[in-house]
């Protein structure tokens, strides 16, 4: 046997990831940056430098937006992570065998509807002529039309429902791991469900309520279609900046900029909350 | 409460206890008290409803019938975490996320104890369990056997009336386990607390045990110090459990007097003691011999006295140093008794295919009726 061999098999493994890596990830992104770095002087006319990249603090309108776009973000986070882990808890925990797979699916299931669907599901029944708004009237309720649809909360609802099987699929796999016993001697050592639940459940589940995190988060930050669908053209997402100043604007170079302004931004972000709650990449990930 | 007087001596009572899954009785009407300060082991095999019994008393199963008290104070219904018992769990279940420190604190925070006290309390304990440097390790740093300490003293720090094991030297090495087997019984000395143990290993309980209750089929077979379990066994399933036997199956020819004659199905003729009031002309039954309670000689004239006499070839020789022991097939029957060869220098030339002369007093052959179960089964219980 050739000792080159398991070295070529590792590469012609690797070959894919890193063909994709490079050519849909890499490239475009340093093509991105050279862009982002071109400054418009006059037409067809640019020179080098990062005005670009200042337009974004100089321009009120653009930080607001991120700074709007990171903080509904978060709370969308931060709601997912409240709902999921009870759901995540009594699937891993509670439930025995078939009624695990059953429900495990369930969650599964929406995502087999493709997201422009969902959220169209969300404004049929949201909308002023919609389910809700007919049956709060039908009940007496409210004397008109009520139009629940282009608010924050609105937004907030669909991407919370867009991300749940992302925080469900870590927290269940690392509640899973937690054995009984640990559980049961918390109790038996004196401890009732809300010191178990904070010294021993949580403390455990970490590294899965971390990942789930930092997936929802990036996720929510760069949705582009519920924003837009859900909260109208008042939803000032930060992707919809992109979007404008790419299709809308046609100034690749200011929305290079900020293309790259989201993914540092993002990242500090995420970089601080891993360091806020103890964690590293590496056994979030591992 | 009227009771509370008369029971005091008593840690732990309980009374006609039963417990369910369905179909299946997992404990069945079982009755027992535990002496203050006493070491109490369930043995029994796996499946017996030894572990079903041990959650009940923790307070993580509630009894279907019968009531369990802890100092005479009724405990059913009252959650685990409301019970003054321990329990040091088969796989130890210390806190990976806390040092050790935390994890002998744990207890204490949630029984709330003032903070400022909590630091001397766990020191106290790591010096009572002798590693009084373990405080700030990380619990995967420590060895099998320091891990067992910790999880014991995580449960006394709390000072339980009861200490509950659910076989916790399982996953240790055996020259560990020994160890451990003789610091268990010094800590329980030390802290002076009840422990109720549950085992499958004889050994384990023999050893440790004041008081051993031998489990099977979700009943007691019989409660005693070991040495009443292994010289006076007082069913079949004891008897066979409870120490190594060379077991006959036969039918009674003749009783008198406590004294019954066998048929055994090999074709052997044996005395033996009666135990138990049921045996009657007839009836099949199990003689169990121990191994160590048979004489050997190489001439006949030495066991003359002895009223089981056979004779027969060294078939095979088990050395074990002081353990050792020799396996001789009758040739009438076909039989293959196991005896534990004596250490007094007579037998060390013993050789494959000599010829032995076997002897025991009827005092050391125990009749019982007969046992559901083969000596296959028998040994895979055991």
């Amino acid at each position: 046997m050739n000792k080159n061999a398991p070295k070529l098999g590792l590469i012609l493994l690797m070959a894919p990831l890193l063909i994709w890596l490079f050519a849909l990830i890499i490239l475009p992104h340093v093509d991105m940056f050279f862009l982002s770095l071109k400054e418009k002087i006059a037409p067809r006319v640019y020179e080098t430098g990062f005005a670009n990249y200042g337009e974004f603090f100089i321009e009120p309108l653009y930080w607001n937006t991120f700074a709007r776009t990171a903080f509904m973000s978060i709370l969308t986070t931060i709601v997912t992570l409240i709902i999921a882990f009870p759901v995540s808890y009594y699937i891993a925990k509670m439930l025995q065998g078939r009624m695990k797979a059953v429900l495990f699916v369930l969650c599964l299931l929406p995502f087999w509807v493709s997201e422009l669907v969902r959220t169209f599901g969300w404004m049929i029944l949201l909308r002023e002529t919609g389910i809700i708004s007919n049956i709060l009237q039908w009940a007496g309720l409210v004397d008109q039309p009520v139009e629940m649809l282009y608010t924050d909360a609105t937004i907030i609802v669909g991407l919370v429902y867009t991300s749940m099987l992302f925080m469900v699929v870590p927290l269940v796999t690392t509640l899973e791991s937690l054995d009984n016993s640990y559980v049961e001697a918390g109790y038996d050592l004196g401890g009732n469900g809300f010191t178990v639940m904070r010294e021993i459940v949580i403390p455990h589940a970490m590294p899965g309520i971390v990942s789930g995190c930092i997936v929802v988060f990036m996720l929510s930050l760069g949705n582009y279609l519920t924003p837009i669908l859900l909260g109208g053209k008042d939803s000032l997402w930060f992707t919809e900046q992109i979007y404008a100043q790419f299709i809308t604007r046609f100034n690749w170079e200011q929305g290079s900029a900020f293309g790259f302004l989201l993914l540092i931004l993002s990242s500090l972000i995420v970089w601080g909350g891993l360091k806020l709650s103890r964690q590293t990449l590496s056994n979030t990930m591992g | 409460m009227s009771s509370a007087s008369s029971t005091s001596e008593f840690d732990l009572e309980c009374s006609h206890i039963t417990k369910r899954f369905g179909a299946f009785t997992a404990v069945n009407d079982i009755s027992f008290q535990i002496p203050k300060g006493s070491f109490f082991s369930i043995l029994g095999p796996s499946g017996c409803g030894k572990t079903t019994l041990l959650r009940m008393m923790a307070g993580f199963l509630e009894p279907d019938e019968g009531d369990l008290t802890i100092k005479g104070r009724s405990m059913v219904g009252v959650p685990p975490n409301k019970r003054p018992v321990n329990m040091v769990f088969q796989h130890l279940a210390l806190f990976p996320m806390m040092t050790v420190e935390e994890n002998i604190a744990y207890g204490l925070k949630r029984q709330g104890i003032p903070k400022a006290d909590i630091p001397a309390k766990v020191k106290d304990a790591l010096e009572r369990i002798s590693l009084p440097d373990a405080g700030p390790k990380r619990v995967d740093q420590l060895s099998g056997g320091q891990k067992q300490r910790i999880a014991i003293a995580r449960c006394l720090v709390l000072e339980p009336t009861v200490l509950l094991l659910d076989e916790p030297l399982g996953a240790l090495d055996l020259k560990l386990r020994e160890h451990m087997k003789v610091e268990l019984k010094q800590l329980q000395h030390q802290f002076d607390t009840t422990f109720i143990y549950i085992t499958h290993d004889q050994s384990e309980a023999l050893v440790m045990s004041d008081q051993v209750a031998v489990m099977n089929n979700g009943e007691f077979e019989q409660v005693g110090t070991p040495q009443d379990l292994y010289y006076s066994p007082e069913t079949a399933f004891v008897a066979g459990f409870v120490g190594d036997s060379n077991r006959w199956r036969g039918k009674i020819s003749d009783m008198s007097n406590g004294t019954v004659s066998v048929q055994t199905d090999d074709g052997l003729k044996l005395t033996a003691t009666a135990v138990g009031d049921t045996l009657a002309k007839g009836q099949n039954v199990d003689i169990f011999v121990r191994p160590e309670s048979v004489a050997l000689s190489r001439t006949a004239d030495a066991l003359s006295g002895m009223e089981n006499i056979l004779s027969g070839k060294v078939e095979n020789l088990l050395f074990n140093g002081a353990n050792s022991r020799v396996m001789v097939s009758d040739p009438s029957s076909g039989d293959k008794i196991t005896v534990t060869l004596p250490q007094t220098g007579e037998f060390n030339d013993l050789q494959k295919g000599q010829d032995l002369h076997l002897g025991w007093r009827i005092n050391q052959a125990k009749c019982f009726e007969e046992l559901g179960v083969s000596d296959e089964e028998l040994a895979e219980l055991a």
